[in-house]
């Protein structure tokens, strides 16, 4: 393989072609560093919820979860959250999975995963914040 | 010919290989950038937790009785006091590379600075958090 490709009549071009980059890499990178930002402060904020209803009861920690603004905050918590994740995992899974099939597997598996566990607590949120619990 | 595997760099090609990781001297920006790295993922995993912390909110008491007795156990509360300090690192990590990101800070001693910083400041803000839950 490597002997033909040296003597490929090919342009250069024409061998790039299809095997570089798609234009896509600048997406994952801009997406990854927009949801960064964005949970510079929801980090913070959740950490400080999770300090307050340390010794919260059942009913206390649903009266503050119905409250609007931190049902707004902790539903933009787990999209950014888990978007953020998923764009990381995938980075891990690109330098260290070799097998093509095996790293696709994994990003695609991750995906969905971070969907299914955004649409579970989003609903649940709301559940909460209409008092359907 | 045809099977010859490209994409993996091989000694027998007599090409000269660029040094790999047990060549080098560990120094503190190489810690810091793969334990940014395996924050994240420990991270990852502690949104799992995040999920069952809202979902046992949502299904009731019994349920979140549950979640409180584990987060209570041994082995919960070191579950926990790991993602806080990955938590505080990753974040005080991740705005030093939003700052690299605009092209400040790269220089040798800034990184440096910036190193040390970061980890002073993670230790510092779990210390605080985890002080602020046993004083309420």
């Amino acid at each position: 393989m490597s002997s033909s490709r040296i003597r490929s009549y090919a342009a250069p071009l024409a061998r790039a072609r299809g095997l570089g980059s798609a234009k896509e890499g600048v997406e994952h990178w801009w997406l990854q560093r927009l949801t960064a930002l964005a949970l510079v402060v929801l980090t913070l904020w959740f950490v400080w919820v999770v300090v307050r209803l340390s010794h919260a009861t059942h009913d206390q920690a649903l009266a503050f979860v119905a409250q609007p603004c931190n049902t707004v905050l902790l539903i933009l918590t787990s999209v950014t959250s888990f978007w953020h994740a998923a764009l990381g995992l995938q980075v891990v899974y690109e330098d260290y999975i070799g097998h093509e099939g095996a790293r696709l597997g994994a990003i695609v598996l991750t995906k969905f995963a971070a969907v299914v566990l955004i649409a579970a607590t989003c609903i649940a949120v709301l559940r909460i914040a209409f008092g359907v619990v | 010919m045809a099977t010859e595997n490209t994409s993996t760099p091989t000694v027998g090609t007599g090409r000269p290989l660029s040094p790999h990781l047990q060549i080098y001297r560990w120094h503190l920006s190489m810690v810091l950038s793969i334990v940014h790295r395996a924050t994240g993922v420990a991270l990852a995993g502690g949104l799992l937790l995040f999920s069952w912390w809202i979902l046992a909110l949502a299904s009731g008491p019994e349920a979140f009785a549950h979640l409180r007795g584990f987060i209570g156990s041994p082995f919960g509360l070191f579950l926990l006091l790991g993602w806080t300090w990955s938590l505080f690192f990753h974040l005080a990590n991740g705005i030093r590379h939003l700052i690299w990101d605009t092209g400040a800070a790269l220089d040798l001693p800034s990184v440096k600075t910036g190193g040390v910083i970061v980890l002073v400041l993670s230790v510092l803000l779990t210390a605080v958090a985890w002080a602020t839950v046993y004083v309420l």
